[in-house]
């Protein structure tokens, strides 16, 4: 664990970087995060965080495939939204837990 | 006459049969279980096949002769469950009432899933190995292949036998080897996740062991399309993989019947409790095995382990007592590692795979995340196992639980 100031405000992360409590999240906070992502926020971006957090927190799992097929957005355009680990950046952004990708 | 219904005669449905017929008074309780194959297929056993150590038929046999007198086997597919009224209604009109339902219908490939890979190629130059089939074709296709690019890719997590995708690379490793064209095969191994395996410690032992056979790991690859006119695996970040041969892990989804009858996930997996096995949503629902979605392996050794778990709360719910039988993740599996040597791995929810001995702390024989002959043999002796003793349901000396004995940290 340790601690990180995103937008004048002190919080928790884990060793990878991902909000240890996702009640520290802002949009303020997220448009920092992404930064050290090398991604710049938009509109698009936030729609989609936005709804990663609202399932995640309802205590649902999320795939890059259950995502592309949720309407929010296709599969490539996850990709070019946050291009490389998609599920991996969105998550950090959306300031919930790493993503487990079970065996 | 209370009734008992059983979808799914594979590994963990026959398991189930078989326990519950020894205790359960058959005056009183009538179980009927539903496949739709005759055929019971040992499923580690498909890994063999590409590579002639296996032939066609060691890993066939029929289903009806592991059900044990008593239990009403149908050969039938499933059309649809209404588990508010609990009925199953079966492909040819027939309806079954249950009192009690067991879902072990497992996980199946769906390569219709990926566009092209289905197409003019498959089976000439792209194969999977999951099924009887696949695993017979690609024998064909190496006795005579030549060498050039082979790319191992994994389309979708999760899928079943979480290492069998590594065991392939081993052994294709040695085969090429013992056939003298190493030299002319360039081994891919390409998968969504980072890194070789999910857990940092298998992830790490089994990484060296990639690079030491000089097989290339491709890591967070997730595949969009096959390009079968070119002959190329193309991802979501648009990245390409040219093949020779593919040799492909095809998405994985629950049965059919699942998304049919509205019970499970966009993977066809349905939502288990993961301690009681018992279906989130129906209080006479047990699901065992790759048809849930529980966060482990899917796998073999997981249905064996899971299914004493099963068996416990299933009886404690017909007799209205409190589900006290708590399941781990608990998850053992060999990994070949060609050349007559093999790995093991034994892990839960909480505790990932580390290296040590088992299943007697200190003393193995078998050795955790290590590369022994020993090991090798282990999984060599279980098709006698799996035959003779795990499908009848009788006690093997392994625990459910695992055990943090013999694991060092």
């Amino acid at each position: 664990m340790a601690e990180k100031t995103y937008a004048g405000k002190s919080v928790n992360v884990t060793e990878d970087g991902y909000l240890t409590n996702p009640d520290d999240w802002t949009k303020e906070v997220a448009v920092e995060i992404a930064k050290e992502e090398g991604i710049e926020l938009n509109e698009k971006h936030l729609t989609v965080i936005e709804f990663i957090r609202d399932k995640i927190l309802k205590g649902e799992t999320l795939t890059i495939r259950s995502i592309g097929k949720s309407g929010i957005i296709d599969t490539k355009g996850f990709y070019d939204l946050f291009p490389g680990a998609p599920l991996k950046k969105a998550s950090k952004i959306a300031g919930v837990a790493k993503p487990a990708s079970c065996v | 006459m209370k009734k008992i219904v059983i979808l799914g005669a594979g590994t963990g449905g026959t398991i189930m049969a078989n326990k519950l017929r020894k205790v359960l008074d058959k005056e009183e309780w009538s179980i009927t279980i539903v496949d739709r194959d005759p055929n019971h297929y040992y499923q580690p056993g498909f890994l063999f096949i590409p590579f002639g150590i296996y032939n066609k038929y060691d890993v066939v046999k029929p289903k009806a002769s592991f059900i044990p007198s008593g239990v009403k086997f149908i050969v039938n597919s499933i059309n649809h469950v209404d588990a508010e009224k609990n009925v199953v209604s079966l492909a040819n009109g027939q309806t079954l009432e249950y009192d009690f339902l067991i879902v072990a219908t497992g996980t199946h490939i769906k390569p219709d899933e990926t566009p092209g890979l289905t197409g003019k190629e498959w089976y000439k130059s792209i194969f999977d190995f999951y099924s009887h089939q696949g695993a017979v074709a690609l024998q064909n296709f190496l006795k005579t292949w030549e060498g050039g690019n082979m790319v191992i890719n994994i389309a979708e997590i999760p899928y079943k036998c979480p290492v069998a995708p590594l065991e392939f690379a081993f052994l294709a490793d040695e085969f090429f080897v013992k056939k003298g064209i190493r030299d002319k095969v360039n081994i891919y191994f390409s998968t969504p996740l980072s890194g070789a395996f999910t857990k940092p410690k298998a992830t790490k032992m089994l990484g060296e062991l990639l690079k030491e056979k000089n097989i290339n790991i491709i890591p967070d690859f997730y595949l969009e399309r096959v390009d079968d006119e070119n002959k190329k695996l193309i991802s979501y970040d648009g990245r390409e993989i040219p093949f020779d041969l593919l040799t492909i892990i095809p998405v994985n989804m629950g049965a059919d019947w699942v998304a049919r009858s509205s019970m499970g996930d966009d993977l066809n997996y349905i939502a288990t409790d993961r301690y009681t096995l018992r279906s989130e949503k129906w209080e006479n629902i047990f699901v065992l095995g790759d048809a849930s979605n529980i966060p482990t392996s899917k796998a073999g050794s997981v249905v064996h382990f899971a299914s004493d778990i099963v068996f416990e709360n299933l009886m404690s719910a017909i007799e209205g007592r409190p589900l006290l039988a708590k399941f781990d993740g608990h998850s053992n599996c060999y990994i070949e590692t060609g050349f007559g040597k093999g790995s093991l791995i034994d892990f839960n929810y909480e505790t990932e795979p580390l290296p040590g001995t088992y299943p007697l702390p200190g003393v193995g024989p078998f050795g955790l995340l290590k590369n022994t002959r020993i090991n090798h043999y282990g999984k060599v002796m279980f098709r006698w196992i799996y035959w003779h003793l795990l499908l009848k349901g009788k006690e093997l000396p392994l625990e459910s639980q695992m055990t943090m004995a013999g694991k060092e940290l």
